[in-house]
């Protein structure tokens, strides 16, 4: 890698204006170039340690600058931490899990490659593939589906995870040579209590999150991931979310779920690097030297979470703000102030009762009763159509970035399974889990890297 | 099913939205007269602070008048409009946090009143009078407050003879079932069961018998003991699919069946003792609904006897029974409500009778697509309607 190409990194935002190109002449002038890219992919050992000292170099200084919620332009696709994490979360999402279909390390490897290449060029708004859209060959399909020609980078981002059963099967076989790299905390979620998980929609040995704020960007991202994954992946399920339910950055509003409330109020910021640290990424650590490739990384954890609407739409406003724990208008905690007013867990009202009650969310939820653990939430608003009997099926597409789940999640939703009175509206029928690759520093590395070194 | 002190926190619904409305008397159409124009309820403001309580108008026409209380101070604070006598409460609202709005709506009738904050929820609160002019509307005076302690009454007495009920079943069923009597013990299971099921809410709301009764497997923890009438429920109809369920010994039959008996002497014992408020009833038929559009008519509740037809039947007669308790209330303050209620619970009988079969019901696995559909869409035009039940009746 030349000096001069240098690649930016997650800390910068390009140029809002840049626009999918639809030819590959601008791919060139991007010093994006398939070829420069696959060569780079395509190397050996020498390059894979230097993109992992890169990464390292990186560790520890990394900061992290939000965008505007209104910029349309490009994330970049390089730095210590993959993007689509910590960058303020884009209006739409299509999150799709993957099972590896190959018994071939190398073609997994490969496939990972190839997805890094496509990723790097999708997110920058450009299309897939040597000859993108419409300047192949007219005999031959196009290498990019071109849907998106033309339409802005909407900040897309692509994150991609591994599952715990890429490193071994049910039945304990090392599928791919990794069985002994699989993180401690990498394992299925246990069953919580209420749970009605469908296998159609949990699991996956991979998963890639395209989140972009045009639909059809992030669309476009899953399509042609999963194109080139034929042979070696299938999607086993996906999920389209319309309108993301958490902010990740202070600059952004607090938008509102299906219920009507300001979700995520209390999220981590990327403007907080010292608490991301404590909470979303995983360290280097000495007591899990399995899980070292992971350091840089976070667990990615998914839960399809379907809100029963129709009852909600029938209880009163008191019933709903006491369920929640704040107010419907503007979010306040029941204890009082505004929206970001801390929770006054003490506060008492009438008849000696709390004014966050005992069963609420916000009170259950919240880190105070969770041995202050905190989590990067990054969910979105979902309705796949109607359930057959005339009601929504819709809800929200919970998505948590956090450094370990065993302390930063499972505790805290087992809690949440059996004493929050929201559950009566709650339904989870969607689970998985996935270990979160550290970024990819620069061209010569892919995503996943360092768990194949 | 999911255990929720559901009747208590309708105490707090009731006292935030207003008691002593129901003192008041009601017109039909609220007319705001002075304040506002056309129907529109009058809307003041009142300014509380930890020493000063400032309502934005000293007077307001007669009918619905909406108090948007602010606690500008740090203590909590509540909002109170007493009678004339400054004693007895027609209207209150409590818990407004420092910094949070809250509404109090009252239907009024003129007169002179008396508006207090109280910060802190101590002392006598800041008062001044308030005066209600006459709108104009015509103002009856229906002794809505005794028709709806004679609802009270009526659906309390309903509530405990059910629950003398289940209890009398529950003892013989489980005799039959301690016995071995499967055959007997399956044919006495729903028709025991629906005691349970129309009474449902009273029993959710004391939260810790209803887990023990009627959680279902699917709503189990890892680790916890399942007891009730599901697992009972599974061992009289076992999985037919899983070679792996193993039969229930004698001994834990009869551990199972003692379990059952004995708490549900402690549920009648509490149901004995119970005292309902209007809102209670309200809100109870409109979970009785949720618990219908949830669990029922997905067939959710029965999944190994298939019995959900009689629960959702026994949900719409405790709802039912709600609503003609109440009816004599909603004839004076909402007779569109009322009739729009007597068509809907028409349209889920019509459907739950096309399905009788001797003297129950079918298995809900024979239901075709369509007519659970039929049924779900009829749930949800009763449950929509009932769902503002409370606030017609107790406003």
């Amino acid at each position: 890698m030349n000096a001069d190409e240098t690649p930016p990194t997650n800390d910068n935002v390009q140029d809002p204006a840049t626009l999918r190109a639809p030819t590959s002449s601008s791919v060139e002038s991007r010093g994006l170039s398939r070829r420069r890219l696959l060569g780079a992919a395509g190397v050996g050992a020498a390059a894979v340690a230097a993109g992992v000292a890169a990464i390292k170099a990186r560790n520890g200084t990394d900061t992290v600058t939000a965008a505007s919620p209104s910029d349309t332009g490009a994330v970049s696709f390089y730095g210590a931490h993959q993007a689509g994490i910590v960058t303020p979360a884009q209006d739409r999402l299509h999150f799709a899990a993957f099972d590896v279909t190959t018994t071939s390390r190398d073609r997994l490897i490969r496939l990972l490659q190839q997805w890094t290449d496509a990723a790097a060029k999708m997110t920058q708004g450009l299309p897939v593939g040597e000859f993108g859209a419409v300047d192949g060959s007219p005999l031959a399909p196009p290498d990019d589906s071109g849907e998106a020609l033309g339409l802005s980078a909407s900040r897309l981002t692509i994150t991609i995870g591994f599952g715990p059963s890429l490193f071994e099967t049910a039945t304990g076989v090392d599928r791919f040579g990794i069985a002994d790299r699989r993180p401690r905390s990498l394992t299925a979620l246990p069953l919580f209590p209420k749970d009605n998980l469908s296998p159609a929609r949990s699991g996956g040995d991979l998963c890639v999150q395209a989140c972009a704020d045009d639909p059809q960007v992030a669309v476009h991202a899953v399509r042609n991931l999963a194109r080139i994954a034929f042979g070696t992946a299938t999607v086993r399920w996906s999920q389209l979310g319309f309108g993301r339910t958490s902010s990740t950055s202070t600059a952004q509003i607090t938008p509102r779920n299906l219920f009507g409330f300001k979700d995520g109020t209390a999220n981590l910021k990327a403007e907080d690097p010292a608490l991301l640290d404590e909470h979303v990424w995983v360290p280097s650590s000495a007591q899990d030297a399995n899980g070292a490739w992971l350091a840089g990384g976070s667990y990615l954890v998914a839960r399809r979470i379907s809100m029963r609407i129709e009852t909600w739409d029938r209880t009163s406003l008191t019933e709903q703000e006491r369920l929640i724990g704040r107010t419907k208008s503007d979010g306040a905690p029941m204890s009082g102030g505004t929206e970001f007013t801390a929770p006054d867990f003490e506060a008492i009202g009438a008849r000696d009762e709390p004014l966050i009650p005992v069963g609420s969310h916000l009170r259950l939820a919240h880190p105070s009763a969770n041995n202050g653990s905190r989590i990067l939430r990054r969910g979105y608003n979902f309705t796949d159509g109607s359930d057959g009997l005339g009601r929504l099926d819709a809800g929200l597409f919970f998505i948590a970035f956090v450094r370990d789940p065993a302390t930063h999640y499972i505790p805290m939703q087992l809690q949440l399974s059996k004493n929050d009175t929201l559950m009566e509206y709650l339904q989870h029928t969607g689970s998985a889990l996935f270990a979160v690759p550290p970024g990819v520093a620069s061209p010569s590395g892919f995503l996943g890297e360092t768990l194949f070194i | 099913m999911i255990a929720l002190p559901r009747l208590r926190r309708g105490v707090v619904i009731l006292t935030i939205i207003g008691v002593g409305s129901l003192l008041a008397s009601c017109t039909d159409k609220a007319d705001s007269g002075a304040t506002k124009g056309g129907n529109e309820p009058a809307k003041l403001t009142v300014t509380a602070t930890d020493d000063a309580c400032t309502v934005s108008s000293a007077d307001a026409p007669s009918g619905t008048l909406t108090f948007a209380v602010t606690n500008k101070g740090s203590k909590v604070n509540e909002f109170y409009l007493f009678a004339e006598d400054g004693v007895r409460v027609v209207g209150e609202v409590e818990n407004i946090g420092p910094g949070l709005t809250r509404n109090l709506v009252v239907r009024i009738k003129p007169g002179t009143y008396v508006a207090a904050c109280k910060p802190g929820m101590t002392g006598d609160g800041i008062r001044s009078d308030f005066t209600v002019t006459d709108s104009g509307e015509a103002v009856a005076a229906p002794a809505i407050e005794t028709l709806l302690s004679e609802a009270t009454e009526q659906y309390t007495a309903f509530v405990r003879t059910e629950a003398d009920e289940l209890l009398e079943k529950t003892e013989a069923f489980a005799g039959l079932y301690r016995e071995g009597k499967d055959d007997e013990a399956r044919a006495s299971y729903a028709p025991t069961r629906i005691h349970w099921e129309r009474i449902e809410p009273v029993a959710e709301s004391f939260g810790d018998v209803d887990p023990k009764l009627d959680l279902r497997e699917a709503d189990l923890e890892a680790g916890q003991d399942w007891t009730g009438w599901h697992r009972i429920e599974k061992d009289l109809w076992p999985p037919a699919n899983d070679a792996s369920y193993v039969p229930l010994t004698t001994a834990q039959r009869a551990a199972l069946a003692d379990q059952l008996v004995a708490d549900t002497k402690d549920l009648r014992g509490r149901v004995s003792v119970v005292t309902l408020s209007p809102d209670q009833l309200s809100n109870g038929a409109k979970e009785l609904l949720d618990e219908v559009a949830t669990g029922k008519v997905t067939g959710e509740e029965e999944v190994w006897s298939g019995t959900d037809l009689w629960d959702f039947q026994a949900n719409v007669d405790g709802a039912k029974m709600a609503f003609e308790v109440l009816e004599p209330v909603l004839r004076e303050k909402d007779p569109a409500l009322l009739t729009e209620l007597d068509e809907r619970f028409d349209d889920v009988q019509k459907l739950l009778d096309a399905q009788k079969k001797g003297e129950g019901f079918v298995n809900y696995r024979e239901l075709s697509p369509e007519q659970v559909k039929a049924m779900a869409d009829a749930v949800n035009a009763l449950g929509e309607p009932l769902s503002r039940l409370t606030a017609a009746v107790v406003l």
